[in-house]
């Protein structure tokens, strides 16, 4: 075994359906969900886009609390700096300092790209709790990157998904995704998502680098690296209020 | 010859009246259907020139391939020494700078919360008087309300839009959009004035603003979507056009990058090409036809007039005037009558043409959808040729029904004439 985490894993792996088991679709998302969810979190990152001109980098901090909670401050490049957004249930509102204006992103607006990227402000709006929008089916074993995984299909069981259909890459021993694609109601591929460098933190995977490809958009996609990450913290509840983005 | 055959045609109306009351129809529709075609034609043609493709459009390369996504993050940069570059290719043009972005537009309430949004297309203009840009877009005759951004961060909305947003001049608004280089931009504006250009792709959503404050706003300094080429005199030349457009782009060819310019003539972007091979074949086929039809009737004329004058050609035939000299005769009188025809439905034609021409038809019902550069008033156009079109078939058309009934003179036997004569 190369990944010398694998040993100390072995404990843990021991509650884990055994290899040769399939596990049921819904068992793999509630463990995804066990991995990449969280009561709170604050995640300070870098989002890295790579356009036809060259490629810009955008860093952010961001409080969530939930999967109906969030709020994210840009803190560079300058022209962005002091950007905030702030989502609460189905609403996103964004303030710009060089305006004072609070706007609230809503119709085909979510639609576009945030801060030019391959990320749209729709996929901000996810609920990053699949097992509660999404029903599984496993449909194959895959190796991605020398790890074996599991193929999920997963289909939206809740309305107004921005991807009715899922195709998710499982590492079969960590339950994190190596890879995803997005479609379609139609079943038309609309975006690609590739996460790498997972970690292991405060007892759980998670993937520090995710490499989106928005599959209608020309350029080189988009890298989201975590550059820190804390989970289950206290955040104030101040933080999720409108007042906040004036501040 | 030509005064005897004239006073037959004017004093035997039985031989005439019918044939020239064809001739005039025909012509009338032909020189209708010829002014109103390249009026509506060469209306998009210049519409689309003045708004969108200038006589001839810069552009990168790859914004070339995405032309119609209107992709601001492949806009050309360094455009003061590629205009100085362009006017030394063609001092006698007018090149000018353009930014064409799409945006959202945010009304706020009392609060500054959002009151009321919507998708618009946004242009960068060039206000200086040196640019005539004002002239060439029609703004100022455009105003319905208010005034000219003078000053910065003035914008002009679309009477259409303002309206359904509940805007008066003054107000504040917020365009969302993106950066050259896809940052978000959210730039704060007060609306200086409405504007209605008669072109629904605009009326329905058109925020204008002046081009330094979208460079500033949209991070695109000494950038701009395209630099649009005018030929002095305001007048389209395909010919000029093409040649400069194949020398500015022999000059780059060895070029390989994606943002080097390119340059465009207004008939290779968006199918106007094809609109413009249209315009052409279409007035050719109107008038083809025309002459086609005509001829048919007039040779169904002819044959009735032949019918009628059955016994005047066989007495002339009689008396011994020569089958030829008949014939000759009667194509004659087809001319005159021909060319009276034509005359008069030339009249008709242009008299029919010119309301077409100061009013137009509104056709702005039919074109909820559209986002072409197209007049939503069609007007007709009375061109130099509108005066003389009319007379190739009245004059054609009439000869040749002539000529195909007239025939029959030849096939009458002078042994049988007397005997014709007495039944």
């Amino acid at each position: 075994m190369k990944n010398p985490i694998w040993f100390l894993l072995a404990g843990s792996l021991c509650a884990l359906p055994a290899q040769g088991q399939t596990p049921s679709g819904r068992e793999i998302l509630d463990r995804i969900d066990k991995n990449m969810a969280s009561e709170t979190r604050i995640v300070q990152s870098s989002m890295i886009v790579h356009g036809r001109r060259g490629s810009r980098t955008i860093e952010s901090k961001t409080w969530a609390q939930g999967t109906d909670r969030s709020f994210t401050e840009y803190l560079s490049p300058a022209r962005e700096r002091g950007t905030k957004m702030l989502k609460l249930e189905d609403q996103l509102w964004m303030y710009s300092p060089s305006t004072d204006r609070t706007i609230q992103i809503s119709g085909h607006m979510l639609r576009q790209s945030v801060m030019g990227s391959d990320l749209s402000y729709e996929d901000m709006m996810e609920n990053p709790e699949l097992a509660d929008d999404y029903e599984a089916r496993v449909s194959g074993s895959e190796t991605i990157d020398g790890r074996d995984c599991w193929v999920v299909d997963m289909t939206g069981v809740v309305g107004d998904l921005a991807y009715p259909l899922r195709k998710v890459w499982v590492d079969k021993s960590r339950w994190v995704p190596l890879k995803e694609e997005l479609f379609a109601r139609s079943g038309k591929l609309l975006k690609k998502i590739e996460l790498s460098d997972i970690r292991q933190i405060e007892g759980r995977w998670f993937p520090m680098r995710m490499r989106f490809k928005d599959v209608l958009k020309t350029g080189e996609g988009t890298e989201f690296i975590v550059d820190s990450i804390a989970f289950d913290v206290e955040i104030p509840e101040v933080t999720f209020t409108k007042a906040m983005l004036r501040r | 010859m030509i005064k005897f055959l004239f006073k037959g045609v004017i004093r035997d109306s039985h031989r005439s009246r019918f044939p020239i009351i064809i001739v005039i129809i025909g012509v009338l529709l032909t020189v209708l259907g010829s002014c109103w075609l390249k009026g509506v034609m060469g209306d998009m043609v210049d519409f689309n020139a003045r708004y969108y493709t200038g006589h001839v459009k810069v552009v990168t390369r790859a914004f070339a391939e995405n032309l119609d996504q209107m992709p601001l993050d492949l806009a050309l940069v360094d455009i003061a020494s590629l205009k100085q570059e362009l006017s030394g290719l063609a001092p006698d043009m007018q090149w000018i700078s353009r930014i064409r972005f799409g945006g959202l537009l945010d009304v706020p309430d009392a609060k500054g919360e959002t009151r009321a949004q919507g998708p618009v297309m946004g242009l960068a203009v060039d206000f200086s008087p040196e640019s005539g840009e004002v002239s060439r877009l029609n703004i100022a005759k455009s105003l319905v309300a208010g005034r000219l951004p003078l000053n910065q961060d003035e914008a002009l909305i679309s009477h259409e839009l303002a309206g359904k947003m509940a805007l008066e001049p003054g107000d504040v608004v917020t365009l969302i959009g993106s950066t050259m280089y896809g940052g978000l931009t959210m730039t704060n504006y007060r609306f200086a004035g409405t504007v209605r250009f008669g072109i629904h792709a605009m009326d329905r959503g058109a925020v204008i603003v002046r081009l330094e404050d979208a460079r500033m706003a949209l991070d695109m300094d000494d950038a701009a979507t395209a630099i649009l080429g005018y030929f002095g005199g305001g007048r389209y030349s395909e010919t000029r056009a093409q040649n400069l457009s194949d020398r500015f782009n022999a000059s780059l060819a060895g070029e390989k990058d994606e943002f080097s310019p390119q340059m465009m003539p207004l008939s290779r972007q968006d199918g106007l090409h094809e609109w413009i091979e249209y315009a052409g074949s279409m007035s050719g086929m109107l008038v083809t036809l025309f002459v086609l039809v005509m001829s048919l009737v007039l040779w169904n004329a002819g044959l009735l007039g032949g019918l009628r004058r059955y016994g005047e050609v066989g007495v002339r035939l009689a008396i011994g005037e020569h089958k030829g000299h008949i014939y000759r005769s009667m194509i004659g009188e087809s001319v005159l009558i021909g060319l009276m025809g034509s005359l008069l439905g030339t009249l008709a034609g242009l008299a029919a043409a010119w309301p077409l021409e100061r009013y137009g038809i509104d056709m702005g019902f039919a074109m909820q959808n559209t986002t072409m550069m197209i007049p939503t008033v069609f007007r007709a156009r009375i061109t130099p040729e509108a005066y003389y079109i009319g007379f190739f078939p009245g004059l054609f058309s009439t000869v040749l029904g002539t000529s195909l009934s007239g025939i029959g003179i030849y096939k009458r036997q002078t042994a049988q004439l007397f005997k014709e004569l007495e039944t």
